[in-house]
């Protein structure tokens, strides 16, 4: 849920269930992009 | 016929000899699919849940999965955060293990949900006060967790390995594994505990109420104290099987002994805060409900016989045999310990789940019975089946075990 979402209130129950998830997913997708990039970086290098 | 997916400088048995192996699980992940299928197309009316049990064999086996795949992130904590080597022999079986438990126990989920193509509905109209909410949220991100570092092991296979981009993209991967490793930390510890909490929470339902610390009951510190002391065995269980059956060495045993020790420092922690929160409960929730300890163990095959079978068969003997060096170095009493310690843990899930939902509450109310379908069990059993297919083509076409070469010489 977003906090554009109808259902979306500003209070510490939301913050603290959706702060950790986003935060969860950010650490994932953070971890994932920088394999991904290091990867691509890598093979660019050898090829030069 | 497969041997140059084979990893290298180890032996495995013949393709035909291994597809003989699959089969009979292959029929029951058949099985298994049909009993989906059918509570899919015609509905929950192909079990036997009900209005009064609508947690049932899937939960227990959910629950159960979840538990013993804790051993997965205990591991990965050990080996990555607190940096210790003799554990790198077993982690990525800990983590096939891990991974296998987690995505048996989210694939009952969508068919146990009635609706699954509503399943998001739990991530976009969360109820932010309900530890069901965390749990869903928590093993949905462990999976994605489980599955980045399952990906290096797979990417490790003899013939991808050999595809320049993939081997680079598995060994950043592994890289930065420490991250993904205490991600996973956090998010077992919470749902583990939130598990427990869920029915620590239930004042209406005396026999699974519990006192606690602020908002988190008894149940939830409980809870991950039992699975990571049942989650290594898990794994021990799991690797000493795997031995006997491809009758080789796999791990050595300087691991096994540490995974096992420590399991029995964690088991016999529990064991006592165990006996402490039943106690406390049967001296102060019990009497506030207007019962007494003996009448939850009065009706129907729930008898006084699951206190001493989870308390003492389950706990305090495995307990015992992992702590005594002399009986935790003998390989028959370490596997009966493992086992023992196991059943104690699934046994105290179905406990929590079917025994809390059986037995009456208020006067007028009566025992309650529930016999699962074979569509119930057909299911249950097919996510078995597909674990073991799974650690069976892991085992065969990738590197599991590191060690296994240096300790089969050929």
């Amino acid at each position: 849920m977003l906090p554009i979402c109808f259902e979306w209130e500003w209070d510490i129950g939301h913050f603290i269930f959706f702060g950790f998830l986003y935060l969860i997913l950010l650490i994932v997708g953070s971890g994932l992009s920088w394999a991904t990039f290091k990867t691509i970086l890598q093979l660019l290098k050898k090829e030069e | 016929m497969d041997r140059e997916l084979l990893p290298e400088g180890v032996t495995r048995c013949s393709f035909g000899k291994f597809l003989l192996w699959l089969t009979p699980w292959i029929l029951i992940l058949a099985w298994g699919a049909v009993s989906a299928i059918l509570c899919l197309w015609k509905a929950l009316n192909q079990t036997n849940m009900s209005n009064i049990f609508a947690f049932a064999l899937w939960i227990v086996f959910d629950l159960g999965f979840i538990a013993l795949g804790a051993g997965a992130f205990f591991t990965g904590f050990l080996t990555y955060i607190v940096g210790k080597e003799e554990l790198k022999s077993i982690i990525n079986a800990a983590v096939i293990i891990g991974f296998i438990c987690y995505s048996s126990a989210l694939g009952i989920l969508a068919v146990d949900i009635g609706q699954p193509l509503r399943g998001w509905f739990i991530f976009w109209h969360a109820n932010v006060h309900s530890m069901l909410v965390e749990v869903s949220f928590c093993i949905t991100c462990y999976l994605i967790v489980l599955a980045i570092e399952f990906l290096p092991i797979i990417l490790e296979n003899r013939k991808l390995e050999q595809i320049r981009p993939l081997r680079i993209f598995g060994k950043n991967l592994h890289d930065i594994m420490p991250v993904f490793a205490a991600t996973g930390v956090f998010l077992s510890f919470f749902h583990q505990g939130s598990l427990g909490g869920m029915f620590g929470v239930m004042y209406a339902r005396p026999f699974a109420a519990r006192g606690g610390f602020y908002i988190w009951p008894w149940t939830f510190f409980l809870f991950i104290l039992s699975a990571i002391a049942a989650g290594p065995c898990f794994t021990i269980l799991i690797t000493k099987i795997t031995e006997k059956i491809t009758r080789k060495k796999l791990v050595p045993d300087s691991t096994v002994q540490f995974l096992a020790r420590l399991s029995g420092f964690l088991l016999s922690a529990y064991i006592i805060l165990k006996i402490l929160d039943t106690v406390v409960w049967a001296k102060t929730i019990v009497p506030k409900a207007g019962l007494r300890f003996f009448d939850f163990y009065r009706e129907g095959p729930y008898g006084l016989w699951m206190v001493v079978m989870e308390i003492i068969v389950c706990g305090i003997f495995p307990a015992l045999i992992l702590m005594i060096p002399r009986l935790r170095k003998d390989g028959r009493w370490l596997i009966a310990a493992c086992i023992l310690n196991c059943a104690g843990i699934i046994f105290n899930r179905f406990s929590f789940i079917v025994v809390t939902l059986a037995i009456p509450v208020m006067p007028f109310d009566r025992f309650w019975s529930y016999v699962p379908t074979w569509q119930e069990w057909g299911l249950a059993l097919g996510s078995i089946a597909y674990g073991v297919l799974l650690f069976s083509l892991a085992y065969r076409y990738l590197p599991v075990f590191p060690k296994e070469k240096e300790l089969n010489p050929a």
